[in-house]
C-alpha cells in the first residue's frame, strides 16, 4: 500500500532524533546456573532508530525477555556493547530514559488506581498538582477515568494491565520497554490498545521495544519485526514492515487488519520464524491466529 | 495469659498466609454483613466466657471436695471455695471495698489503676521493642551477612530467661545515674518487658521488609529509586500485613513481660505486686485474689486489641494485587 522503506527504519529524518534509541553489539548474555552455563543470548546485533516500533518475536525461552531487561539495565550482558541513546544501559536508568511495562502487571496492592500511575511521578519529585493532572490524563487514555480511586485487587487482569501502561506512559519517555504488555487482555481490548499504542508512540514520538507472541499484532504494530531463534537465543531475521510507516503510521486503523498487505506480511514473518520453509502445521510456541 | 500469647502466635502465620492466596477480586463481603460477622465475634467471645463459667460451677458442684488425684498427682483442683470461689462470688467481690477500713476504694478500681500503670509500662517496653525489633529487621534485611550473624543471637536470646533475673536487671539498673538522669524501678520492668517484645517484632519486620516480589523491587530499580525511596515506598507498605501480627504479639509479650517483672522485683502501684499481695490474702477473702488475674487477662486483651486498631487504620496495606 505504501513506497518500501530501508530495513534500518524511517524516522531517522529528525533533526533532533539522530542518535539511534537502542544499539546492541555483538551481544552475548549467559546464566550461570547450578546444571551449568544458559547460553540465553548469543552475538546479538539491533539497532532501534529513535522513534521507530521493534517487536521481538520468537519461541518460548528465545531470550525476548532477556534481551530486554538487558536494555533496561536489569541485568547485564555477558559480552558485547549495549548502548540507550548513546549512554551505557546504566546511565540510561538513571537519566529515566525508558518506561517499562512488564508482562505481569505489578501493580503496588496498597495504592489505588491513580497512586498507582503517580508512583514515578512522585519518585521523582513532580508536584502534587502537576502530578494530578497528568494522572488523570493518562487514566482518561486507558479508559480507567472512572476507577482512579480503586485498588488493583478490585480491577480485571486487562484492566490491570492498562494501568501498568498508563504508568509506564507517565513520564513521557523516548523509549518504551513492553514485554508481552497485552497478555492478559481479551481480544476486543487488544486491538483496542494496540490501536491506541501506536497512536500514542506516534503522539510522543517514542521509539519502542516491544515483545510479543503473536504474529498480528507484531505485524499491525511495527516498522520492523526482529524474528528470533532459541537455544541460543539469535536474531533470526529482522522483517520490514511495509505498512506504511511515517505519518501513515498514525493512521493505522482497524482497515489494515483486513488489508492484503497485512496478511502478506503475517506470511513473511511465519516462514521468517519457521527458519524460511514454508509454513507447515503446527507452530511452537507462536500464536498464528 | 499463657493462653492468650499462644493464640497471637498462631495467628501471625495465618494472617500472612491468608493475605498472600488472597483469591481474586472483592472478595469482601458487603458492608453489612461485615458489620454482622463482627457482631457474631462478639457473641462467639461472649459465649466462650459463659461456657467457662458453667463448666467452673458444675465441676464445683459434681466434683469431689479434695479434686481428682492420679498417682499422687492432683489433675483436678479441689472444688472448696477457698480454691474455687463462685463466678458470683468472685464477681461481686470486685464491687466491695478492698479492706474493710472506711475510706478504702473498691476492688475493681483498685485493679483498674494498678492494670492502667502496668500497660503504660507495657506500653514503654512496647515501643523500646517496636525500635529495636525495626531496627534490627532493618539492619538484617540490608546487609545478608547482618543477618546471618545476628539471626541466631536474636533467636537465642529469648532462651535467657531474663525474667528469671529480674532482680539482677533491677540492681543494674540503680547503679545507672547519668547526670540528671537517673534510672527509675519502673524502666527495669518496661526493660523486661522490651527483651520479650523485640523478638517477635524483629523476626516479623525481617520477613516483611524481605517480602516484595522481585517484579516491584525491579520497577523501583526502572526508577532508579534509592535505598530510602525504596524502603518508604515499596518495603515498609509492604512490610505491614507480617508487622501487624507481629505488632500484636509484641504487645501480649510486653504486657506478660510487665507483669511477671514486676512480681519479681516487687515492683509497686502495677497488676503484678497486687496479685501477690490479694494472693497473700487469699486464705482469708478467696474471691479477691482472683480480681487481679482477670485484671491481667483483660490488660493482655486490651494491649493486643488497641494493634488490631492499628490494623484497621491500615487496611489498605493488607491488600494484594489480584493474580489475574
Ligand atoms: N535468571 C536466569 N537464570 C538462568 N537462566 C535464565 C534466567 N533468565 C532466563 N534464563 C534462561 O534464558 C533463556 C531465555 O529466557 P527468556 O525469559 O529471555 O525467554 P523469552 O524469550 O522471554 O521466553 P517467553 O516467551 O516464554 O517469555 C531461557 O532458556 C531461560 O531458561
Ligand atoms: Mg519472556
Amino acid at each position: 500500500m505504501s513506497e518500501p522503506q530501508d530495513a534500518s527504519g524511517s524516522r531517522q529524518d529528525r533533526p533532533t532524533q539522530t542518535t539511534p534509541a537502542v544499539e546492541v553489539h555483538g551481544v552475548d548474555k549467559v546464566f550461570e546456573t547450578r546444571s551449568g552455563h544458559v547460553q540465553a543470548l548469543e552475538s546479538i546485533d539491533l539497532t532501534v532508530a529513535a522513534g521507530e516500533f521493534v517487536s521481538l518475536i520468537g519461541p518460548s525461552g528465545c531470550g525476548k525477555s532477556t534481551l530486554m531487561r538487558l536494555v533496561a539495565d536489569l541485568d547485564e550482558p555477558t559480552a558485547g556493547d549495549l548502548a540507550v541513546f548513546g549512554k551505557s544501559a546504566r546511565q540510561a536508568r538513571l537519566d529515566q530514559e525508558y518506561g517499562i511495562a512488564f508482562q505481569q502487571a505489578g501493580l503496588l496492592p496498597w495504592r489505588t488506581v491513580a497512586g498507582n500511575v503517580a508512583l514515578p511521578l512522585e519518585l521523582h519529585g513532580v508536584a502534587s498538582a502537576a502530578r494530578a493532572s497528568r494522572v488523570a490524563e493518562l487514566l482518561d487514555m486507558v479508559g480507567l477515568a472512572d476507577f482512579a480511586d480503586r485498588h488493583p485487587d478490585q480491577l480485571s487482569g486487562g484492566m490491570q494491565q492498562r494501568v501498568a501502561i498508563a504508568r509506564a506512559l507517565a513520564e513521557q519517555p523516548r523509549l518504551l520497554l513492553m514485554d508481552e504488555p497485552f497478555g492478559a487482555l481479551d481480544e476486543m481490548t487488544r486491538e483496542k490498545m494496540q490501536t491506541e499504542l501506536v497512536r500514542i508512540s506516534a503522539e510522543t514520538g517514542a521509539a519502542v521495544v516491544f515483545v510479543t507472541h503473536s504474529i498480528p499484532e507484531a505485524v499491525f504494530l511495527s516498522d520492523r519485526v526482529v524474528v528470533m531463534s532459541p537455544r541460543p537465543g539469535r536474531i533470526r531475521e529482522i522483517v520490514p514492515m511495509r505498512l506504511g510507516a511515517e505519518a501513515e503510521r498514525a493512521e493505522r486503523t482497524e482497515e489494515l487488519r483486513e488489508e492484503r498487505a497485512f496478511f502478506d506480511m503475517v506470511t513473511a514473518v511465519r516462514e521468517a520464524l519457521h527458519g524460511g520453509s514454508p509454513v507447515g502445521a503446527g507452530a511452537r510456541g507462536v500464536e498464528t491466529r | 495469659m499463657r493462653e492468650q500469647t499462644e493464640t497471637a502466635v498462631t495467628d501471625a502465620p495465618d494472617v500472612a498466609m491468608r493475605d498472600a492466596s488472597a483469591p481474586a477480586r472483592d472478595t469482601r463481603p458487603p458492608r453489612r454483613a461485615r458489620g454482622g460477622r463482627r457482631l457474631a465475634t462478639w457473641l462467639w467471645g461472649l459465649a466462650g466466657i459463659v461456657a467457662i463459667a458453667l463448666i467452673w460451677e458444675v465441676y464445683k458442684l459434681l466434683g469431689p471436695a479434695d479434686g481428682v488425684v492420679i498417682g499422687g498427682a492432683r489433675v483436678l483442683p479441689r472444688t472448696t471455695d477457698l480454691a474455687m470461689p463462685h463466678v458470683w462470688d468472685m464477681a461481686g467481690r470486685l464491687a466491695e471495698p478492698v479492706t474493710r477500713s472506711a475510706s478504702a476504694q473498691p476492688l475493681w478500681l483498685v485493679i483498674v489503676l494498678a492494670a492502667l500503670t502496668t500497660l503504660g509500662i507495657a506500653a514503654a517496653g512496647w515501643l523500646v521493642g517496636l525500635v529495636v525489633g525495626v531496627g534490627l529487621a532493618l539492619v538484617m534485611q540490608r546487609w545478608r551477612i547482618a543477618e546471618w550473624g545476628l539471626l541466631p543471637w536474636i533467636v537465642l536470646s529469648q532462651t535467657v530467661p531474663l525474667i528469671a533475673f529480674a532482680p539482677v536487671v533491677k540492681s543494674w539498673g540503680s547503679r545507672v545515674e547519668i547526670g540528671a538522669f537517673e534510672w527509675q524501678d519502673w524502666m527495669s520492668v518496661a526493660l523486661i518487658a522490651s527483651y520479650l517484645a523485640f523478638f517477635p517484632i524483629a523476626v516479623g519486620a525481617l520477613k516483611g521488609l524481605q517480602s516484595p516480589d522481585v517484579i516491584h523491587e525491579e520497577l523501583m530499580q526502572t526508577y532508579a529509586a534509592g535505598y530510602w525511596q525504596t524502603l518508604v515506598k515499596l518495603r515498609f507498605p509492604a512490610a505491614v500485613p507480617y508487622l501487624l501480627p507481629a505488632l500484636r504479639l509484641g504487645a501480649a509479650n510486653a504486657v506478660v513481660g510487665a507483669v511477671v517483672a514486676e512480681v519479681s522485683t516487687g515492683l509497686q502501684g502495677g497488676i503484678g505486686r497486687i496479685l501477690i499481695q490479694f494472693a497473700g490474702q487469699a486464705s482469708g477473702d478467696p474471691a479477691k485474689a482472683w480480681g487481679p488475674i482477670f485484671g491481667a487477662v483483660v490488660l493482655g486483651l486490651v494491649a493486643a486489641g488497641s494493634v488490631a486498631l492499628l490494623g484497621v487504620i491500615l487496611k489498605n496495606y493488607r491488600r494484594t494485587e489480584e493474580a489475574a
